[in-house]
């Protein structure tokens, strides 16, 4: 199974980039964790879940931000909805952005806020692409008859 | 010179002020005498009006009053106030110038009428005077006209000529001090002129013509005269004095004057007087008295035709005016100070001036009227007074001073008002900053918990990733490096919730928990938790807890624990005393600042152990009331009789300052009321450097900034223990300490606790948050007895003291010859031995020979021998060999688990550690299976998350994206076990939400936790505040989400799992 034993080595490896990256922290460990036979693509349907929603909080951002007048309560409380749910799948360079995010909401800073809107985009679009090659490699070790390492 | 001139000055500025006391103080009085006076007056002279002004005074009393009432009533109102009292000043101000103005009118009327009555006094008695010696001249010249009529008329030939007459008035003229010159004019009828004429040898000359030519020449001859032209009849002056002798022969009918006198006189009888008039000779101004002599004795009822038929002459006497008053007034007193004027007021309206210079002056003048006996004519006499009235000084005083001391009371009032203005605006200022000062209070510890919380959340991230890293493959440099950043990060983290408690205390929102707990196993956790680093540092630490102290006490063993540790922490960082080079140390602790903490921990403390001497750290707890009672033993014991045998600073010294001591003779403090109550004294014995003398005031003071290197030695110790102070103040107890640079350190405090082993059986609820540590006591050794062989009372007491609580009987001796012969003993038998290593060390000859003995004894009754090994030793092998005896080395601190543990291991029974330090609860997972949980959370993300965690434990979880769905769940009756609440939710908030579940609750009550991401400090107390009952962080961990629901859950009857 030598194939199978490099999937797996190529994993650990992209994960741990992840992890020092500071793409994911601690929290998608948990996350991790928390998949098991009964509910075998739980990360998979989180993420999705999250990236969804990233999405269109992203999208109604966006179009606040682009009123004349901005509504920063708005922003802010989509913000908060952002970070609360980064945090919890553990995209921890989305709540980092978040957290200034949501600094520039409280100081009216519509210059800060569509950057920061942009490095979310950004970030999103990055681990969207990470994580889905990290399922796809997944999926792979599992198609080659493998199991997903349990994480520590 | 200077310096007598300055003395000078200063006695005359003295007198000066003197005077001016003095004034004030007689104005006063003379004011206070004069108001009594005036009020007198009025009340007596005017009667109604007197009362009327009472009744004014007492409506004006009455206005004060109700002003004082609407001060009252205005006192909240600033503008109303300010107008008022300005409005008042001004009715002050107005009303006692009036006052004052009256006053002085009043003062200077009185003035003026006395004044007045003293020149009507004068003035009637110089008239009155006058009166009687015009009176007095007036009778003699009558009386001389007796004479004429009786001496000239009676006989015949006459007894009288003009020699005699002469002589005789001249002689006599002292009778009539005010006439200068008396006359007699005989009558003589036309018919009889010639024959007198003849008689007399002169004609009857004219007066009139005499009148008319001034006297130029005095001894003007009377036969310049012309003689008289033909009368009816004439009165020619026969006899006269001297002085006035150049009046005989002159008809005194031809002057007009005379003549009308003359006719008045004899047809009245009575004496008569002319008008005045310049005299003939002196021009002085006179009048002449002229008196009718009769040839009979008339009847005192004739008719004046009866009277001008029997006249025979006329006397006449000449009265100077001028020099009469004159002299008159010379005889009085006082003449200077009044001028006198007389007149003659027969024409009313041309008064005719006889004395005194005409000046016109419309001051004060007083008339007299002059009674000179003749009815036709009406004198008077005029008074003035030569000066001007004098200044009403008395008057202008009383007035200025009233003036002056209302104006003083009003400037007090107004300076008052003013003050109280200023002052209550100051007050104003002053609660507006400490609005301000509290705002930012506020903020300020906003801010710190907000910003530790932000350092967390990152360190938490470097602490996850150092853990993970420790499990990679690395070499041991690595390992070295990672453990040292982990323990520096773990410093800081411990840093930071030490500030955030600081912040804490400071806001006033730290509040102490209720619950059982069991303080012996509190010590225990602490002894373990230094007992690493103290056996790093080769340190002996030690715990002995008075038998005093009550199994069970309720108090908030969290923040008890804090203070100790802190204690401990610090006696441990310093309790060393390093011999090296701390150079290196100290450099790196200045660069450092902060990291202070770290760069103790990162075992820098370990370079310097191996200088170090041995020493110990004891930490002794004991009821208060066994301290007091045996504080007066203890001062002779020898500072040898220590753990370590080091000296340690003296544990009286550091409470002698405590208030419990100090009252110890009134009463005791808490014996009699407080039953229930137990104060506790624990002190942290170390021989350490000790602290500085200099540094010792500041011990507790936070964030203390003292000179560099004190602060290099207690880097840790500022906060710590300003943090331990406060929490002791809470538990209403005291800290002290004794400190001896070199010496050691001897903290010391006190704190209050409620008994809990009284009532043992509370909720089950906070029986399972006391940790199932040592709460147990293996009933295995029971009854069991023990000796211990130990030199040291103070070592042997701890001992015995942990050895006691495992329920066995523990017996004392102090060296091992001691020690064989209780053994050798029939009667007892020792279950057991401890040996401390000192005692076997130090007797190594005897050991062997005791090893021997114990052998000896009948199998099965043989006592199992353990060795006290202090932390020095234990870097032996766990069991020494002696001979071919095993002994177990037990390594000190001793605790009762470790104990229990080892004798259980010696003794070959059940080894197994209820303490594995794995997580108690991971292996109780199923304290969840089959609870059903409500999640609450508008972010469809947690909710997954959190329902997957909780999942993971069997639990059934429903979830709920908003607070409305879940008050509808909720609505009782309802299945659920707990719930998890969001608390940032649109619409409907965490808060919000649980308030309306709770109202909705009727009986039970569903456990509710929130989920916060801000772990701030004011968040938990907010959440109870709702009626929450605790929260967990976000991001949430399967575990701590466990581990938080178990808690409030009971747990699984046997029929659930």
């Amino acid at each position: 199974m030598d194939v199978l034993s490099q999937l797996q080595r190529q994993l650990a490896d992209f994960l741990a980039s992840l992890y020092r990256e500071g793409f994911v922290d601690d929290q998608f460990t948990q996350l991790q964790k928390l998949q098991d036979e009964s509910s075998p693509d739980f990360v998979m349907e989180v993420v999705s879940l999250f990236f969804e929603d990233c999405e269109k909080l992203v999208n109604n951002m966006a179009k606040v931000l682009e009123q004349q007048v901005v509504d920063f309560k708005q922003v802010d409380s989509h913000v908060h909805q952002l970070k609360g749910s980064s945090s919890s799948i553990g995209a921890a360079r989305i709540r980092n952005v978040c957290i200034a995010f949501k600094t520039f909401c409280e100081g009216q800073n519509r210059e800060g806020c569509l950057r920061c809107l942009q490095q979310v985009n950004h970030e999103h679009a990055q681990l969207k692409a990470n994580l889905q090659s990290l399922f796809t490699l997944e999926r792979q070790i599992v198609a080659a008859g493998g199991s997903v390492p349990a994480m520590q | 010179m200077s310096l007598l001139h300055v003395f000078g000055f200063g006695l005359k500025v003295g007198h000066l002020l003197w005077m001016l006391c003095c004034w004030i103080v007689s104005v006063i009085s003379t004011n206070w005498l004069i108001n009594g006076g005036i009020l007198e007056t009025q009340a007596c002279l005017l009667g109604d009006g007197g009362k009327m002004w009472l009744k004014c005074m007492e409506k004006v009393s009455g206005n004060s009053c109700k002003i004082h009432h609407h001060y009252y009533q205005y006192i909240g109102s600033k503008r109303v106030r300010k107008t008022w009292w300005r409005k008042l000043l001004v009715a002050w101000i107005v009303g006692w110038i009036t006052v004052s103005v009256w006053i002085f009118w009043y003062m200077s009327s009185q003035a003026f009428e006395k004044r007045k009555e003293t020149l009507a006094s004068m003035c009637d008695e110089r008239a009155r005077m006058l009166q009687d010696q015009f009176n007095v001249s007036m009778n003699h010249v009558q009386a001389m006209s007796i004479l004429i009529s009786t001496f000239h008329h009676g006989k015949n030939p006459s007894a009288i000529d003009q020699r005699t007459f002469a002589r005789y008035t001249e002689r006599t003229a002292f009778e009539r001090p005010l006439t200068s010159g008396v006359a007699y004019a005989v009558r003589v009828l036309h018919s009889e002129r010639e024959q007198f004429e003849k008689q007399q040898g002169w004609t009857i000359k004219r007066m009139d013509s005499f009148e008319q030519n001034p006297v130029h020449k005095d001894d003007n001859a009377p036969k310049a005269l012309e003689p008289s032209p033909i009368q009816e009849e004439y009165a020619p002056v026969i006899f006269a004095q001297d002085t006035v002798a150049h009046v005989v022969s002159l008809d005194m009918l031809s002057g007009t004057e005379d003549r009308e006198n003359v006719l008045r006189a004899r047809a009245s009888g009575k004496g008569v007087l002319t008008a005045p008039f310049r005299l003939l000779k002196t021009k002085r101004l006179g009048v002449i008295l002229t008196f009718a002599v009769y040839k009979t004795d008339l009847p005192s009822n004739a008719t004046p035709n009866e009277r001008i038929q029997s006249t025979d002459g006329y006397l006449g006497g000449i009265f100077d005016i001028e020099s009469l008053v004159e002299k008159l007034l010379q005889q009085l007193a006082s003449k200077q100070t009044i001028l006198v004027n007389v007149y003659d007021t027969t024409n009313q309206y041309h008064p005719i001036s006889m004395y005194g210079s005409n000046v016109s002056d419309d001051g004060l003048e007083h008339v007299s009227a002059l009674n000179l006996e003749d009815p036709f004519r009406k004198h008077e006499m005029r008074c003035r007074f030569k000066q001007k009235p004098p200044w009403p000084w008395l008057a202008i005083t009383t007035s200025i001073g009233i003036l002056v001391i209302a104006l003083l009371i009003g400037y007090i009032f107004h300076a008052t008002m003013n003050r109280i203005a200023k002052v209550e605006d100051d007050y104003h200022e002053m609660k507006e900053l400490i609005k301000r000062a509290e705002a930012a209070d506020v903020a300020k510890s906003q801010f710190l918990a907000t910003v530790s919380h932000e350092i967390r959340t990152p360190m938490n991230g470097v602490l996850g990733m150092l853990h993970m890293l420790m499990d990679t493959d690395l070499d041991a440099t690595q390992q070295d490096y990672v453990r040292t950043a982990q323990d520096s990060g773990k410093a800081l983290v411990s840093l930071i919730n030490e500030v955030l408690d600081q912040a804490k205390i400071e806001s006033g929102k730290i509040e102490l928990e209720a619950v059982q707990f069991d303080l012996r196993a509190i010590m225990d956790d602490v002894l373990a938790l230094f007992s690493g680093e103290a056996h790093e540092k080769g340190i002996e630490l030690a715990v002995y807890v008075s038998v005093g102290v009550p199994e069970m006490l309720i108090g908030d063993p969290g923040r008890f624990r804090q203070i100790i540790t802190n204690l401990m922490g610090n006696s441990i960082k310093v309790g060393i005393r390093p011999l090296g080079d701390k150079k290196i140390l100290t450099f790196l602790l200045r660069k450092s600042g902060m990291m202070k903490y770290c760069a103790l921990s990162l075992g820098l403390m370990g370079i310097l152990s191996q200088f170090t001497k041995k020493g110990h750290i004891f930490l002794t707890v004991h009821p208060v009331e066994e301290v007091m009672d045996s504080i007066d033993v203890e001062t002779e014991s020898s500072s040898r009789n220590t753990l370590s045998g080091l000296p340690v600073a003296d544990r009286r010294r550091s409470c002698a300052g405590f208030k419990i001591f100090n009252c110890e003779g009134s009463s005791h403090p808490l014996s009699p009321s407080s039953s229930d109550l137990i104060n506790l004294i624990v002190s942290v014995e170390d021989t350490g450097e000790g602290i500085p003398l200099e540094a010792q005031p500041r011990v507790f003071t936070p964030f203390m900034q003292v000179d560099p290197s004190i602060s290099r030695k207690y880097g840790g110790t500022g906060i710590g223990l300003s943090i331990s102070k406060c929490l002791v103040g809470l538990m209403n107890g005291e800290i002290g300490f004794a400190s001896i640079p070199d010496i050691g350190s001897t903290f010391t405090f006190t704190a209050v606790f409620s008994n809990g082993s009284s009532n043992s059986n509370d909720s089950k609820q906070q029986k399972q948050r006391i940790k199932n540590q040592c709460h147990t006591t293996p009933s295995e050794f029971q009854h069991m007895t023990a000796l211990v062989v130990d030199p040291k009372p103070v070592r042997a007491k701890v001992s015995r003291y942990q050895i006691q609580r495992l329920g066995i009987h523990v017996e004392l001796v102090s060296d091992l010859n001691q020690g064989l012969s209780s053994i050798s003993n029939e009667n007892r038998v020792f279950k057991m031995v401890f040996v401390e290593q000192e005692a076997w060390d130090k007797e190594s000859s005897i050991s062997a020979h005791f090893v021997n003995s114990i052998q000896k004894i009948e199998l099965g009754f043989s006592p199992i021998l353990f060795l006290l090994g202090n932390s020095l030793s234990s870097s032996r092998t766990n069991t020494a060999t002696s001979g071919a005896y095993t002994l177990s080395i037990i390594t000190k601190p001793l605790k009762a688990s470790m104990l229990a543990a080892s004798l259980q291991r010696a003794m070959g029974g059940n080894t197994g550690n209820p303490r594995n330090g794995e997580h108690p609860s991971l292996s109780l997972c199923n304290h969840l299976v089959g609870r059903k949980i409500l999640i609450v959370d508008d972010n469809r993300v947690n909710l997954i998350v959190a329902a997957a965690a909780l999942k993971k434990y069997g639990a059934e979880v429903i979830s709920a994206d908003s607070g409305k769905k879940a008050i509808k769940l909720l609505k009782p009756p309802h299945q659920f076990d707990a719930c998890f609440m969001d608390i940032q939710m649109p619409e409907m908030d965490g808060f919000e939400a649980t308030k309306r579940i709770r109202d909705m609750e009727s009986n039970g009550h569903i456990p509710i936790l929130a989920m916060t991401a801000d772990v701030i400090q004011a968040t938990y107390e907010e959440c109870q505040r709702w009626g929450m009952d605790g929260y967990v962080s976000k991001p949430f961990e399967a575990e701590q989400l466990y581990q938080e629901v178990s808690r409030f859950l009971q747990p699984p009857s046997t029929a659930n799992s």
